[in-house]
């Protein structure tokens, strides 16, 4: 484990979630229209909705399904709901290479 | 040297008395404030709205962070004060600060009673008081069914209704024979308890608490009569002490509450008490109108203004159950010296009764019909005599008809009313407040007053005073409709939305968001899909479709299911197919293994439980165009067998029914549109409770409108017949692009026909060249569309976003 590369900057179209699976790890990615990629577990904490399929607002996605609504710098599910999903560090490298941190100490600090 | 005011509590009596102060003296004092709660100042009281699902989190905060700052008070959140040292002028707080004061002022509140049984202690009980009681209830409701809540009170039942809202079961134990005993009569009482039983509350009643049952975490409850509950939560709602033991430990005196004079001044000098903690005269308040008043007057007192004190409140109460409309005020139980007035209807629900004493009006309770709550309360208030009159009360002068209304009207109750009278007893808003923010502030709507006074932001039962103060300071004609957005991001209203689109030619979401001044950035879940339709429909050819302001349905072209597979619907002209077709569909399903097939409502194939990443492959080998049975957009056109088979038919329904399909087929209109088409009056394709219905009669055709076979099932109404095949087209070309003009996005035709009137439709299209117009927009729209399907298969770039990213080997 540790850094992987999921792939390029350019397969990300701005403010949709796409899809990366490892072993039985699912994540959403997003990239959010500062061009910064951010990465959740794709399981709504709600009844598991498909987070990757949400409408992204600025740093937020809603689940597609009853609409929660999600941080994703750190996966915290916004009032009225409550709940978090995990968060992962993703950077973007010189290349445009989209990694995605997976070590245990480097996930996203969840708040 | 500005003074250093210390206040312990961070509540709402204590807030307001706050905000009072810096109205008055706003560079007298340094202010800080010690709350042992982590919020911001919010809005108790709605805490049962937040458990009822009415409101959020974020709507209960009366005073954000920012108002701390911008008012240069020091907040310290989430401490608490552990010490006062009335020699030294100091509190230490629980993070050891310490801080010096001239003036100090308790409001601490109060804290729930919480019944001395064995097993109180185990997790899963709890009261009902703050942010935290109101969350573990939300949290709790999502793992276990069954709830006790203890009390009968008013906070009991609002604590009950919200946990039915959370889907959980509730009953309720009180000790009394009756509920509300406090607040209700008898007769009331039993009334409200019929209809919480009917809203699923079960009662029982007249029952005494023993122990609580249970490991570490709650199961259920024993009573003295050696019966039990089951229970995975029990919330007490049995009553509250003042919060004293602090100002009793720094030797302020304390009776039951912490003992004021008629300038909330203690016995110790400069320390002061208001709200719920302090007793004025022998009475502690539990309500907020009364502690408001309080704050007023310290607010005077510290900011040096004349007041006449403090001279005690009467009390009104009213139940926050939706569907239950419940007041009582002053001394409504019968005594020695009282007579009452009483109305009691059974058929309707509703009871009335008012009690005077001396020929005043000292006390009221009214269940069903609390239309005339100000009045009486104001009556109670004012302490006028009704001597020989006192039917007027409830019945309005002899020879205006009688009737439950009537009486002093509201107009003459607003004009009767004093300057400094609260209205708004939650928020602590006066009339002359109101005044001043109608003539000075420009507010011309409840909603106006709401957002900058806060009136009738609490539980709302304000509302009607409110609105007639508006109307009486401004005259009828001027009070503006209430507004509201089209979601929290914005105060526009739909029409003013699409009307700045078009005047500006606005043609991006974000060109409309900043224009506007949206509240965030990029807009929420309501507004994006709205504006990318609004935007859409007035400018087909220059807007381009955003995606990403899509909702997934329309993004992936096919229905996302509860377990985030999809299902596949073909487009099936009129409900007409071939063996051909049959077949490749079947081949389909067998080679992606779709584990469900089966009909649709509307005469289509469903191909159930499809994975994400197969739709594109599926779509390619089906090679046929989208069945739209995701969008916001033409659904289905059903159609029955008409006179291709059928004995009885006297038009071709088939025909006209694949007609309409392939000429509206991928239009994209406010909420998904479904429509019929019959061959006879037998109507065996049920057009009348369609969107649009279409019905052969002999020698033409009737068109229906604006029904619905939905959630609310509505009957459709006749638009008009016509004769031929070409001016059912043309109606329906005119009718839908009215629709697609006019509807709030997400707003079917049946809602949207009884908003707009069917009255006002049918005049919009009377004129054929009005109808020419509407069709002529339409087919520029339909020009421009291409079937989604299709595109996806053919870009390269479109289909990647169906593929899920893996990791490359080995890393
Ligand atoms: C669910 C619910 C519904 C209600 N509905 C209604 C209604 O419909 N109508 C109505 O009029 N009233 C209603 N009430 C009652 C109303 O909310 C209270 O009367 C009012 O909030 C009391 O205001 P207060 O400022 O005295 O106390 P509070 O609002 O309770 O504020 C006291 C604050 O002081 C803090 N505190 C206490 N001790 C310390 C310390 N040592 N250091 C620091 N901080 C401390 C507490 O944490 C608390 O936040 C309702 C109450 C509840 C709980
Ligand atoms: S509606 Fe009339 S024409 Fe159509 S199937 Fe029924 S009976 Fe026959
Ligand atoms: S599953 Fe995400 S909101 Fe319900």
């Amino acid at each position: 484990m540790g850094k992987v590369i999921v792939g390029h900057i350019s397969e990300f179209p701005e403010r949709s979630g796409r899809v990366f699976r490892m072993g039985s790890l699912e994540l959403a990615l997003f990239k959010l229209s500062d061009g910064t990629v951010k990465a959740i577990e794709n399981r709504c904490p709600h009844k598991h909705g498909k987070l990757s399929e949400g409408i992204v607002c600025d740093h937020h996605v809603y689940c597609p399904l009853h609409d929660w609504k999600i941080d994703l710098h750190d996966g915290i599910v916004q009032a009225p709901d409550q709940g978090c999903v995990n968060a992962y560090r993703v950077e973007v490298d010189g290349d445009g290479e989209v990694i995605l941190f997976l070590e245990d100490g480097l996930e996203a600090k969840v708040s | 040297m500005k003074k250093k005011l210390v206040m312990i509590g961070n509540g709402m009596a204590g807030v307001s008395f706050v905000e009072q102060l810096l109205k008055l003296n706003p560079s007298g004092y340094e202010i800080s404030i010690i709350g042992a709660e982590p919020h911001p100042n919010y809005n108790r009281i709605m805490l049962s709205s937040v458990l009822a699902g009415d409101a959020s989190m974020n709507d209960i905060i009366l005073n954000d962070w920012h108002w701390y700052r911008d008012n240069g008070i020091r907040l310290l959140a989430g401490q608490e004060a552990v010490a006062v040292d009335t020699a030294q002028r100091s509190v230490t707080t629980s993070a050891g600060e310490r801080l010096q004061y001239d003036d100090l002022v308790f409001a601490t509140g109060s804290l729930p009673f919480m019944l001395p049984l064995p097993g109180a202690d185990k997790a899963g009980v709890i009261a009902f008081r703050d942010i935290k009681d109101c969350e573990t209830m939300i949290e709790t409701a999502k793992r276990y069914r069954k709830a006790v809540v203890i009390g009968g009170g008013l906070l009991g039942l609002e604590a009950a209704r919200g946990l039915i809202n959370l889907n959980m079961e509730v009953s309720v134990v009180h000790i009394h024979g009756y509920l509300m005993e406090k607040q209700l009569d008898e007769t009331a009482s039993r009334m409200l308890q019929a209809e919480l039983e009917r809203q699923g509350m079960k009662f029982l009643l007249a029952k005494q608490s023993d122990a609580i049952l249970g490991e570490e975490r709650v199961t259920g409850i024993a009573f003295k009569d050696g019966t039990r509950e089951d229970a995975d939560l029990i919330v007490m709602a049995v009553g509250i002490r003042p919060n004293v033991l602090l100002a009793k430990s720094s030797g302020v005196e304390v009776n039951r509450g912490i003992v004021v004079n008629d300038f909330m001044q203690t016995n110790v000098a400069n320390i002061h008490a208001v709200g719920e903690c302090a007793e004025h005269r022998g009475m502690v308040y539990g309500l907020v109108a009364p502690l408001y008043e309080q704050g007023a007057v310290l607010a005077k007192r510290l900011a040096g203004a004349e007041s006449g004190g403090y001279h005690g409140s009467v009390l009104s109460t009213k139940l926050k159950v939706s569907g239950v409309n419940v007041f009582s005020a002053g001394r409504f139980a019968e005594q020695p010296g009282t007579k009452s007035l009483r109305v009691q209807d059974d058929l309707d629900g509703v009871y009335k009764k008012v009690v005077f004493e001396n020929g005043k009006v000292v006390g009221a309770v009214l269940f069903g019909d609390t239309s005339d709550s100000s009045k009486l309360f104001s009556a109670i208030r004012s302490g006028k005599d009704y001597t020989g009159s006192e039917r007027e009360v409830l019945f309005g002068p002899a020879g205006s008809g009688g009737g439950g209304k009537g009486g002093a009207s509201t107009a003459d109750l607003v004009t009767a009313m004093s300057g400094d009278e609260i209205v708004c007893g939650c928020n602590g808003v006066t009339k002359d407040d109101l005044a001043h923010a109608i003539t000075e502030k420009g507010c011309a709507s409840v909603a106006d007053l709401k957002a900058c006074t806060k009136a009738s932001g609490g539980c709302g039962g304000c509302k009607p005073l409110v609105e007639a103060i508006l109307t009486a300071t401004l005259g009828a004609d001027q009070v503006a409709q209430a507004k509201e957005g089209i979601c929290g991001c914005t105060t526009l209203s739909r029409d003013e939305v699409v009307d700045a689109i078009r005047k500006m030619r606005l043609t991006t979401t974000k060109e409309v968001m900043h224009v506007l001044d949206w509240h965030h950035p990029e807009g929420c879940s309501k507004c994006r899909p709205a504006l990318n339709y609004y935007l859409g429909m007035a400018f087909p050819e220059e807007h381009e479709d955003e995606q990403e302001s899509r909702f997934v349905n329309e993004r992936n072209h096919a229905n996302i299911q509860k377990d985030g597979t999809y299902s596949v619907v073909p487009r099936i002209y009129g409900g007409v197919t071939t063996p051909e077709d049959l077949m490749k569909i079947a081949t389909v399903a067998e080679k992606y293994r779709v584990p469900l097939v089966k009909f649709t409502g509307g005469q289509r194939i469903d191909l159930l439980g499809v994975k994400k990443e197969d739709l594109p492959g599926m779509w390619k080998d089906l090679d046929m165009p989208s069945g739209y049975a995701y969008g916001k957009s033409l659904r289905t056109v059903k159609t029955c067998v008409g006179n291709t088979f059928c004995r009885f038919g006297t038009q071709d329904a088939i025909k006209m029914g694949v007609d309409l399909e392939k000429k509206f087929e991928r239009l994209n209109t406010p909420h998904k549109v479904k429509l019929a088409v019959s061959g006879c009056p037998r109507n065996c394709a049920e057009a009348t409770i369609k969107d649009l219905g279409v019905v052969a009669i002999d020698g033409g055709w009737e068109i229906y409108v604006a029904g619905n076979g939905g959630t609310r099932v509505r009957a459709a109404d006749l638009l008009t017949k016509v004769k031929t095949e070409e001016e059912v087209l043309g109606w329906t070309g005119a009718y839908l692009q009215y629709y697609r003009e006019t509807a709030n996005y997400l707003e079917r035709t049946s809602e949207w026909s009884l908003r707009v009137g069917l009255d006002a439709i049918k005049r919009a299209l009377e004129k054929q060249e009005d109808r020419d117009a509407l069709n002529a927009r339409i087919d520029k729209t339909l020009e421009l569309t291409k079937d989604p399907w299709k595109e996806i298969i053919e870009s390269d770039s479109l289909r990647s976003a169906f593929e899920t990213l893996t990791s490359p080997a080995g890393s």
